[in-house]
C-alpha cells in the first residue's frame, strides 16, 4: 500500500514536472527565445489559460502527501524552511507576472514583469531540481529526526547540479512548447535552434549527474538489481532522450516534447525507483532517515485516501485532455476577446 | 505566551487574513457570474453575456491573488506547524487532498474555458463551464472548511488515537458530515455572498452615479441588491443561529469571550455593546437585553451561561479580540440587512438608480463585507485558542519546533512586503478595469 503511495506521489509530481516544465521552461527561456513584444505574449498566451491547472499538480501532490506521508511533509517542509519560503515567494511573483504584464499598455511594465516571469521561473527549476538533488544525497538528521537545513546546506554542489540539469532540461522542454505553439516563423526556428544547445546540455549534464549519484548515496543501485522490471525506468529515459535528438533532427516540436516528457519521467522514475523505501535518507548513511514505513499514515487512511486520490485524477485528466484541446494550436494573438 | 507560539500564530494569522480577502469575493462572484451566464444562455440576452464577460475580467484578478496567497497556506502546515502535521495530518490531509484533487482542479480549468474560450467551444460547453467553475470554487471552500470543523469539533466517530499520539482517520463519512460543518460552511458561502452581491452593487452603484453604462449599472445594482438581501437574511438565519448553537454545545469559553460573560449566572442577559474589561474581569458600560442570552443559547430564559470567570486562565482564549470581532460581525450583518432592504424597496419602486443618496451608501458599503467576513472567522479561530485541535491539541504543542522565531520573523516580514505590493497592484488593476468599463453595447 505505502509502495502503492510512493508511485503515485511519484506520478503526481512528474505530471507537475512535465506540465509546469513547459511553463517554467518557456520562462526560463523568455528573455532570449522572445524578441519584441508579440513573441513574448505568444509565451503567455500559450501557458495563460492552463497554467493554474499546472501549479494545481504541485498542490494536490502536496494535499497527498500529508495524507499519506504526515511525518515527511512535516519534516522536509519545516527542515528547509528559508529555502521552501523562497519557492514560495518565487511562484508568487511567477504567478503575478503572468496576470499582470497584458493588463498595462506599457513597455516599462511589460518589461518589468517580463524579467520578474524569466528571473523566478529559471530559480523555481534550479530549486526544484536542488530539492530532487538533496533527496537523493539525504540530509543530516539529528537523534530527533529533526534536521535544519541552511542555503549552504540545500546549495550543496550535488544539489547544484542537479538544479543545474533541471534548469537546463526544463529550459530545452520549453522551447520545444513555443517552437510548438507560435505562430512566427523566425521565432520558431530559434526556439528549435535553442532546444537544439540545450539538448547537447541536457545529456551532458545527464551523464554527468548520474556519475555524481552514485557516490553521493551509497547502494543506489541495490533496488536495480533485485528487482530487473526497475530497468526499463532508465530505458525509457534513454529512449525518450534519443526520440528528442531524432526529433529536434526532424524539426517535429510535437514528438519532440512529447519525448522530452517521457524521458523526464524517466528520470525522475529511476531516482524514486533507487531511493525506495527511503524518501528523505539520512546523509552519508545507507540506512536511517525517513522511509515509506516510519512516515505514512496507518495503513485504513492509506487504503481509503488511495481511491479517491486514484478517482479523482481519472477525472481530471479527463476534462484537462478536453480543455487542452480546446486550446490546441498555435497561439493567435491577434485573436478577439480577451487574451494574454 | 512563549515567543514561538506568538511569532508563529501570527504568521498564520497574516498570511491566511490576505489570503482570505480573496476567496471572500471568488465564492460569491463565481455563483453571480454563473447566474449571469445562465440568464445569457437560456434567455439568449446578451446583455447578461456582457456582465458574465465585465465580472470574469474581475474574477481572473482576483482568482490570480488567490492562487498566489493560497499556495503557502497549502504549505504552511508543513513548515510552521510540523507538529500539527505530524499529528493531525492522517485526518486531515485527505480533505486538503480531496481539496485539490476534485475542486481546486475544476476551478483552474474551466476558468480557462470561461474567460478565453468563449469563441472556442459551443455556448453551451461555455455555460457549463461557468457553473462548473462556481461548483468547483463551492466544493473547494467545503473542503478546506470541513478541516477548520474538525479543528472545532473533533467528532469522535471520525477518528481515533494511535499509541504514538496520532491522530488517524477511521470514518471518512463522519469526518464530512461533522455537524459542526454544515452551519459553518453555509455560514461562510452567505459571507461570500453578500460580499460578491454588494462588490457587484457597488460597480452598479459607481456607474449609475456616474451616469456611465446605464444598462449595466442596472443589472448589476438590481442583481447585487436582491442576491445580496437574500443572504444577508440567510447569514443571519439559521446559519448564523445554528453556527451559534454549535459553539454552545462545543465551546463555552468561546461562547463566554464572544459574549463578554464574565460571571456565571441564570438569566445571563444579552450584550449589545460594551467593552470587556479581562484583569477586572466585568463588561463596561454595557447595554444589556435582559436575560436574552440564557434564551438564545439554551432556549431557556433562566438557564444559567458559564462565565470567563469561572474557567481555568489557560483554557480561556483572548477575550478582547474574540469579543469585539463577534459583536463587528453582528453589527456589520445587520447593517447589511437594512441597507440592503432599503435597497430592495427602492428597487420595488422603480427608484434605485435614480436614489443618490442611496448610491453612494452602496458605493461606499463594499468594504464592509470584507471586514465582516474576516471578523467572523477572527472569532472561529481566535475564539478556539489555546487549542488547535479544540481538547485534543494545544497551540503551543503544534508549532515546528526545528524553525527558529528569527526565521518565522524573517518570513513574516518578506510575505507582508510581498503581499502589500500584490494588493496595491490588485487594486490599480480592479480599478482600471473598471473604470475601463464593460463593452460597449454598439455591437448589437
Amino acid at each position: 500500500m505505502t509502495t502503492l503511495w510512493y508511485s503515485m506521489l511519484g506520478c503526481m509530481l512528474i505530471a507537475f514536472a512535465v506540465l509546469d516544465g513547459l511553463n517554467l521552461g518557456a520562462g526560463a527561456m523568455h528573455l532570449i527565445l522572445g524578441r519584441g513584444n508579440d513573441e513574448r505574449r505568444t509565451h503567455f498566451a500559450a501557458v495563460g489559460p492552463l497554467w493554474w491547472g499546472y501549479e494545481v499538480w504541485l498542490l494536490a501532490a502536496g494535499g497527498s502527501m500529508v495524507s499519506a506521508f504526515p511525518i515527511l511533509y512535516a519534516k522536509s517542509f519545516s527542515g528547509f524552511y528559508l529555502v521552501l519560503t523562497l519557492v514560495l515567494w518565487m511562484l508568487i511573483i511567477r504567478g503575478s507576472s503572468i496576470e499582470f504584464r497584458q493588463q498595462v499598455d506599457n513597455d516599462l511594465w511589460r518589461g518589468f514583469w517580463d524579467v520578474c516571469y524569466c528571473i523566478s521561473s529559471a530559480l523555481l527549476a534550479i530549486l526544484f531540481g536542488a530539492a530532487v538533488g538533496n533527496v537523493i544525497r539525504g540530509v543530516p538528521f539529528n537523534s530527533n529526526m529533526d534536521f535544519t537545513g541552511s542555503f549552504a546546506l540545500a546549495l550543496n554542489p550535488y544539489a547544484v547540479l542537479v538544479g543545474v540539469l533541471s534548469l537546463v532540461y526544463l529550459s530545452m522542454h520549453g522551447s520545444l512548447f513555443i517552437a510548438l505553439k507560435t505562430a512566427f516563423e523566425e521565432h520558431r526556428v530559434r526556439a528549435l535552434k535553442a532546444a537544439g544547445i540545450l539538448y547537447a546540455m541536457v545529456v551532458v549534464l545527464i551523464v554527468l549527474t548520474t556519475a555524481a549519484s552514485f557516490p553521493s548515496r551509497h547502494g543506489l543501485g541495490a533496488n536495480f538489481i533485485h528487482h530487473p522490471i526497475l530497468l526499463l525506468l532508465p530505458i525509457i529515459t534513454i529512449t525518450g532522450i534519443i526520440g528528442i535528438g531524432c526529433s529536434l533532427k526532424a524539426k517535429n516540436p510535437l514528438s519532440g516534447l512529447a519525448a522530452s516528457a517521457m524521458a523526464l519521467a524517466g528520470l525522475m522514475g529511476s531516482a524514486g525507483a533507487s531511493l525506495y523505501p527511503a524518501i528523505l535518507p539520512k546523509l552519508g548513511q545507507a540506512s536511517g532517515g525517513l522511509t515509506v514505513y516510519n512516515t505514512s499514515a496507518p495503513q485504513a487512511d492509506l487504503m481509503l485516501a488511495a481511491v479517491l486520490n486514484l478517482v479523482g485524477v481519472v477525472i481530471v485528466i479527463g476534462y484537462s485532455t478536453y480543455v487542452h484541446k480546446v486550446f490546441g494550436g498555435k497561439v493567435n494573438i491577434h485573436e478577439e476577446g480577451p487574451a494574454y | 505566551m512563549e515567543t514561538a507560539v506568538i511569532v508563529n500564530r501570527a504568521h498564520f494569522a497574516a498570511l491566511i487574513m490576505f489570503h482570505y480577502i480573496f476567496p471572500a469575493l471568488t465564492m460569491g462572484l463565481s455563483v453571480m457570474i454563473a447566474v449571469f451566464k445562465s440568464l445569457h444562455y437560456f434567455r439568449k440576452d446578451e446583455r447578461y453575456g456582457r456582465a458574465a464577460r465585465f465580472w470574469s475580467k474581475i474574477f481572473l484578478l482576483n482568482f490570480g491573488a488567490g492562487v498566489a496567497t493560497g499556495v503557502p497556506m497549502e504549505f504552511q502546515f508543513g513548515t510552521n506547524w510540523a507538529r500539527f502535521s505530524t499529528i493531525a495530518g492522517g485526518v486531515v490531509g485527505p480533505g486538503l487532498m480531496m481539496e485539490g484533487v476534485y475542486a481546486f482542479f475544476l476551478e483552474s480549468t474551466f476558468l480557462g474555458i470561461v474567460l478565453f474560450g468563449e469563441k472556442r467551444v459551443s455556448p453551451f460547453v461555455h455555460w457549463l463551464s461557468a457553473v462548473l467553475l462556481a461548483f468547483g470554487t463551492l466544493l473547494s471552500g467545503f473542503f478546506i472548511t470541513v478541516t477548520d470543523a474538525f479543528m472545532q469539533h473533533p467528532v469522535s466517530a471520525a477518528y481515533r488515537a494511535t499509541p504514538d499520539h496520532r491522530l488517524v482517520l477511521t470514518d471518512l463519512g463522519a469526518y464530512l458530515t461533522n455537524p459542526y460543518e454544515l452551519w459553518m460552511y453555509l455560514h461562510t458561502i452567505s459571507g461570500s455572498l453578500i460580499t460578491g452581491a454588494m462588490v457587484v452593487a457597488a460597480v452598479g452603484a459607481f456607474y449609475a452615479l456616474s451616469r456611465k453604462h446605464a444598462e449595466f449599472s442596472r443589472i448589476c445594482l438590481k442583481s447585487g441588491v436582491i442576491v445580496g438581501l437574500i443572504f444577508s437574511a440567510f447569514a443571519a438565519f439559521p446559519t448564523g443561529a445554528k453556527n451559534g448553537e454549535q459553539v454552545v454545545t462545543t465551546n463555552l469559553a468561546k461562547l463566554a469571550a464572544m459574549e463578554g460573560q464574565f460571571k456565571t449566572e441564570h438569566g445571563a442577559p444579552l450584550a449589545l455593546i460594551g467593552m470587556p474589561d479581562v484583569p477586572r474581569g466585568a463588561l463596561l458600560d454595557p447595554i444589556y437585553v435582559p436575560k436574552l442570552l440564557s434564551y438564545l443559547a439554551y432556549g431557556d430564559a433562566g438557564a444559567a451561561v458559564r462565565g470567563i470567570n469561572e474557567i481555568p486562565k489557560s483554557d480561556m482564549p483572548p477575550v478582547e479580540v474574540t469579543y469585539y470581532a463577534y459583536h463587528i460581525m453582528i453589527g456589520l450583518g445587520m447593517a447589511f440587512i437594512a441597507i440592503l432592504g432599503i435597497g430592495l424597496l427602492l428597487l420595488l419602486a422603480g427608484r434605485l438608480q435614480t436614489s443618490r443618496w442611496f448610491l453612494w451608501l452602496l458605493l461606499l458599503a463594499w468594504p464592509f463585507p470584507y471586514i465582516a467576513n474576516e471578523a467572523g472567522w477572527c472569532v472561529a479561530e481566535v475564539g478556539r485558542q489555546p487549542w488547535l485541535v479544540y481538547g485534543l491539541l494545544r497551540t503551543s504543542a503544534g508549532y515546528s519546533t526545528n524553525v527558529s522565531s528569527g526565521e518565522v520573523v524573517f518570513t513574516l516580514i518578506g510575505f507582508m512586503g510581498l503581499y502589500f505590493v500584490l494588493g496595491v497592484l490588485f487594486l490599480i488593476l480592479v480599478g482600471k478595469t473598471i473604470s475601463q468599463g464593460p463593452e460597449q453595447e454598439a455591437a448589437q
